[in-house]
């Protein structure tokens, strides 16, 4: 046999310009206008994969984005691979290189293919069922089935190209470029509407552009001719937007869509630097127009998956547009006319076929005429048993159908051929319908499922083939009456359309095709991509699964990257043939978006790398930087966590950190609490309903700490709130919490009490802010401010006093969250580096050291200082954490005052914070682990560990824990049991460090 | 992916806004006085209706109002956008 199946007269394909292009290490060569899968036909090769389960040889199918088999890796770059593409929607480019999947060592010869012969032991369900247990040998089965599951490689390094976002409106959106899609945008278009026209191909037009026969005439023209005209007249269309190589993934709610736009992968290297590759378009159309066509049946008979078998039409499209002979001795088995259109193109390009076999008894036609004028033979009421051939089928079995279908009669006949076109009908592609809300109707005459027009969400329509017509002379005469009504037209534009076709007369569906040999002993594959049976869906429905839902799972049918395209319906008939149930009640499986698979590099866009979430930075971020920090981040704050000094380990940091703050003074950059602005003559009163405690009688110039509530009960943030003025607050929240506090408190302002006179402002970023604690603050301070009075009596503990830095207003407030005697700088962001350089230079003779979060973590856990998030988790109030005293029990009312008297909320046995101390003072324990009062099983857990740090001021360990009734059970011994110890402690206070609070005034 | 139409902004995409679940629940004014089944009450019970559902939405990302909406859950379908303290269309 040549190898070159091309032939020479060609429209669409430009024979001048050669293309080179490797397949599996192999140079081949093709032409402008090829995908990989015609390039590979035409130089004879079918063999291109081999299958999932069975590995069984398999070769390319389709021609479109429905291909189950033909899939495969593009690139060798570690970068730039692309795993399970369908050769099919491949544009062939100089320099491309493919690779087949799923076989090993070559495709040529498959290890895995043992399991072929295998196959009576790997029914449906078989992973299911023999994967089930022991538990502990999950972890080996999973090795195993990775391994000989194995799809494509995913790139290991990342991703070098390009990929954009664009956000895209109009009034009218036209998925799919075939001849109703077209129809659908001239309308629209000429009427004025901002109109996109999208289809996933490089061309318009669909199918009907390659329909060159007299059978099919408009207006006396060939469909194609005329068709062609109309493209060349919308092209000009100023307010039309032709996309072409893009697919719509998925229609959301409120015509909301999400299209992929290919823009480089068709273009040789050289030609796609700097280019962006592949770009997502969000769009919002007023109105949308489904035209997405269908797609061909396989049929189901035993065998039917070897290489060289087709379906029909894509067989007619290998010729007709690509120019390739996709055999040389072809037969074609139908159920429809189609595959008559598909054996006319062929003997019009001198290709022999042989036989057409047609299960129908009498499906006279003017299609059916010509094949017989042609002299090609056609087998009435008969049926293929089986085909022949490993890595190409070599011949098939005929045998007459009984007058029911059900079973076959008479002598096999057989019959040799290279190649086999099989045609089982159409489907409408409704998976957009159905994904934007739509629901479907099932057409009984020939078993499809059409968008439903009275649960058609609003603003949209389905015309042509996805809409169920699939004659010429419906397809255009319902598109436009659908389209001017949709669009409100009243035109007179194609009223008088002459349109010439061919009518089938006859159908007739047979789900699955009988053999003369029973179903045990053959293979009629439904998914070609998961290698499940018939048999497979038999036997599910055998073991009890009813829903198609579960027989999909069940027999992973429909469950490939293909999401089914060609195996669902199959899938359904056979279902409701054994069950004996209507196609229509059963219903399908859902349609899920994408409807083809998306690049991850198109669903992040530019969103990658730096930009992939925003990162918050202090104003003082640069010296920290500077000065060696590691930082941490605190939701998108980047906070500095240590500052190892010469090569130190985060421990040795953070002991030193510690010890200096105690002993002469620490820094902290804690710029990034959260800050919110209070002001209105109801401020106070709001401020008594969002904190446990009593906020009206405190003074102007005091700060307090408060403790807010969910309306649960549960403890949700804490801070320290100022009041600067009579009617003005400003108060700190968490640095995580703090835009989910600004929100609670907006929405109580807004809807519960809309009478409070109370405005809020975030300042976060506005001010920075430092705090500088230890006995050698004050000295600091005063370095700094000369000017400002620092004695207790007239700036105490928790007051606060307006100041300022050279002309600089700024607030110094006395507070701690050390224990320490503190102040806190605030000032405006802009001078914040410049006033912290200041306090190092300030604090220099006294060895003034910046900390970080994770000292700052274990400086308030020595005095035993909740922190909200970590020591709390949404389930604990104020009493489980033994903060009773912040309760303003003569309060009327506050946010979850109600729920702290709950008959839950008062259990005495809930879990309560306590301090920990280990027996031995060195072992430090693990956050996270559990408290257990004995090791006797079944072990009882009574708690576990928020915080544990080795106290360099104590020389000992120390941990905060909640336990089950952990109040009573001061002095109790617990043991955590870690993974090869047992750790004993001692249930303790929570306050460990000052237990007097003596230093804050030291 | 539905288009809310913010009675202060106007129309703007779904992502801007922030759902806060079941409308018109008043905080109790006296919840001291309330049985634990009372308060209970309040505080879980919401409806979770297949059908007309009234709702609060926030315009987080936008103007940060709060406001009502009358949504179909089956469908998407927003049947009427009101302020806070406006009274709820008639069914
Ligand atoms: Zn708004």
């Amino acid at each position: 046999m040549s190898n070159n199946l091309r032939i020479n007269k060609n429209n669409f394909i430009d024979q001048t310009v050669r293309i080179s292009f490797k397949f599996n290490g192999k140079k081949l060569f093709g032409y402008k206008g090829d995908t990989l899968a015609s390039a590979l036909l035409a130089n004879n090769i079918h063999l291109v994969g081999r299958s999932f389960k069975y590995h069984r040889p398999r070769g390319i199918m389709t021609c479109g984005s429905e291909e189950p088999n033909a899939i495969v890796q593009v690139g060798k770059d570690s970068s730039l691979t692309d795993p399970n593409v369908r050769a099919t929607e491949i544009e062939l480019y100089e320099g491309l290189e493919a690779f087949s999947q799923n076989c090993w060592p070559s495709v040529n010869f498959d290890i895995g293919a043992i399991n072929n012969f295998l196959s009576p032991l790997l029914p449906a369900g078989f992973y299911y069922k023999t994967f089930m247990w022991p538990a502990s040998f999950w972890e080996k089965y999973e090795f195993f089935i990775r391994h000989s599951a194995g799809l494509g490689k995913s790139p290991t390094k990342p991703d070098q190209d390009l990929y954009d976002h664009q956000y895209v409106h109009c009034d009218v959106l036209v998925i799919g470029g075939g001849i109703s899609g077209i129809l659908s945008a001239k309308l629209s278009a000429e009427k004025g509407l901002n109109t996109i026209l999208i289809d996933d191909k490089s061309y318009l037009g669909g199918s009907t552009i390659y329909q060159d026969d007299d059978i099919f005439k408009i207006n006396n023209e060939t469909s194609n001719v005329w068709l062609k005209n109309l493209i060349e007249k919308i092209k000009k269309i100023p307010n039309l937007t032709i996309k072409n190589r893009t697919s719509v993934a998925a229609f959301h709610g409120y015509n909301y869509l999400l299209a992929k736009e290919n823009l480089t992968d068709h273009l040789a290297f050289h030609e796609r630097k700097e280019k962006i590759r592949q770009r997502l378009l969000k769009i919002r159309a007023k109105k949308v127009i489904i035209a997405t066509g269908a797609i061909e049946r396989p049929l189901i008979f035993s065998n039917n998956d070897r290489p060289g078998i087709i379906l029909s039409s894509s067989i007619k499209k290998y010729i007709d547009y690509y120019g390739v002979k996709t055999g040389e001795n072809i037969s074609l088995f139908t159920n429809n006319d189609s595959a008559y259109e598909t054996a006319i193109s062929l003997n019009k390009s001198g290709v022999k076929v042989k036989v057409i076999i047609d299960i129908r008894e009498n499906p006279k036609s003017p299609l059916s005429e010509k094949i017989e004028k042609a002299g090609i033979k056609i087998l009435r009421g008969y049926t293929i048993t089986n085909t022949d051939g490993y890595k190409r089928i070599k011949s098939i079995d005929v045998m007459k159908l009984s007058k029911d279908g059900g079973s076959v009669v008479g002598n096999k006949v057989a019959y040799k051929c290279d190649c086999l076109g099989i045609s089982g009908g159409w489907t409408p592609m409704v998976h957009l319908f159905t994904q934007s809300g739509g629901k479907l109707k099932f057409r009984n005459n020939d078993n499809v499922f059409i968008p439903d027009e009275n649960k058609t969400p609003s603003e949209q329509i389905s015309v042509g083939s996805s809409n169920g017509d699939f004659e010429l002379d419906d397809v255009i005469n319902n598109t436009i009456k659908s389209v001017k009504i949709f669009l409100g037209l009243d035109k007179n534009d194609y009223e008088n359309l002459n349109i010439k076709c061919s009518k089938e007369k006859q159908k007739r569906n047979i789900w699955l095709l009988p053999s003369n040999k029973p179903l045990s002993k053959i293979k009629p594959f439904l998914d070609f991509q998961n290698d499940s049976t018939a048999k497979d869906v038999k036997l599910a429905l055998r073991e009890g699964f009813k829903s198609i839902e579960h027989v999909k799972r069940y027999t992973t049918t429909g469950m490939g990257t293909d999401q089914g395209k060609l195996s669902n319906m199959h899938a359904l008939g056979i279902i409701a043939d054994t069950t004996g149930t209507n196609m229509g009640e059963l219903g399908t499986t859902t349609f899920r978006p994408p409807y083809t698979p998306l690049t991850f590099g198109a669903i992040v866009g530019r969103n990658v790398g730096e930009f992939f979430d925003h990162t918050r930075r202090t104003a003082i971020h640069d010296w920290h930087v500077e000065n060696k920090a590691e930082f941490e981040n605190v939701g998108q704050w980047k906070r500095p966590w240590y500052f190892p000094k010469n090569g130190e380990t985060m421990y040795q940091a953070v002991q030193r950190e510690s010890k200096a703050a105690r002993e002469s003074a620490g820094i902290l950059d804690a710029s990034t609490l959260g800050k919110i602005d209070i002001q209105g003559e109801d401020a106070s009163e709001f401020l008594n309903r969002v904190y446990t405690n009593a906020w009206s009688k405190l003074a102007i110039g005091k700060c307090r700490y408060g403790l807010m509530l969910n309306e649960d009960g549960m403890v949700y943030d804490d801070g320290v709130t100022t009041r600067l003025g009579e009617n003005h607050y400003i108060m700190t929240t968490t640095t995580g919490g703090a835009a989910n506090v600004l929100s609670k408190l907006e929405d109580y302002l807004q809807t519960e009490w809309p009478e409070l006179n109370v405005y809020l402002t975030t300042v976060t970023d506005q001010y920075s802010t430092m705090s500088i604690c230890g006995p050698n603050s004050k000295k600091i301070i005063k370095k700094i401010i000369p000017s400002l009075d620092l004695s207790d009596q007239s700036f105490p503990h928790m007051s606060f006093k307006n100041s300022k830095i050279d002309n600089v207003n700024c607030r110094i407030m006395r507070i701690s969250f050390t224990g320490e005697h503190s102040y806190e700088i605030n000032i405006q962001s802009n001078y914040a580096k410049d006033v912290w350089e200041r306090c190092m230079e300030a604090g220099k003779e006294f060895n003034i050291t910046p900390y970080g979060t994770e000292t700052m973590h274990l400086l308030r856990a020595e005095k035993g200082f909740i922190i909200t998030g970590q020591d709390t988790d949404g389930t604990l109030t104020p009493s489980d954490l033994q903060m009773d005293w912040i309760i303003g029990k003569k309060k009327y009312d506050f946010i979850g005052k109600r729920s702290l008297y709950r008959s839950d909320t008062i259990r005495e046995d809930r879990k309560q914070l306590v301090g920990l101390l280990t027996d031995d003072p060195k072992e430090i324990l693990e956050e996270g682990a559990q408290l257990v009062e004995s090791l006797e099983k079944p072990i009882d857990m009574l708690g576990h560990v928020t915080s544990s740090y080795f106290s360099p001021n104590l020389n000992k360990s120390i941990a905060l824990a909640v336990v089950r009734s952990g109040k009573k059970l001061k002095g109790k011994k617990l043991i955590v049991p870690m993974q090869n110890k047992n750790i004993n402690v001692t249930i303790t206070d929570t306050v460990f460090y000052d237990k007097e609070n003596k230093r804050l005034n030291a | 992916m539905f288009i809310i139409n913010c009675p202060y902004c106007g129309e703007r995409d779904q992502t801007e806004f922030s759902c806060g679940g079941e409308a018109h629940i008043e905080r109790p004014k006296q919840p001291t006085e309330l049985s634990d089944d009372q308060w209970a009450e309040y505080l879980f019970m919401r409806k979770n209706i297949k059908g007309i559902q009234f709702e609060r939405w926030n315009h987080i990302h936008g103007c940060r109002k709060w406001f009502n909406v009358v949504r179909d859950t089956s469908n998407d379908k927003i049947h009427a956008v009101y302020k806070m303290g406006e009274r709820p269309p008639v069914k």
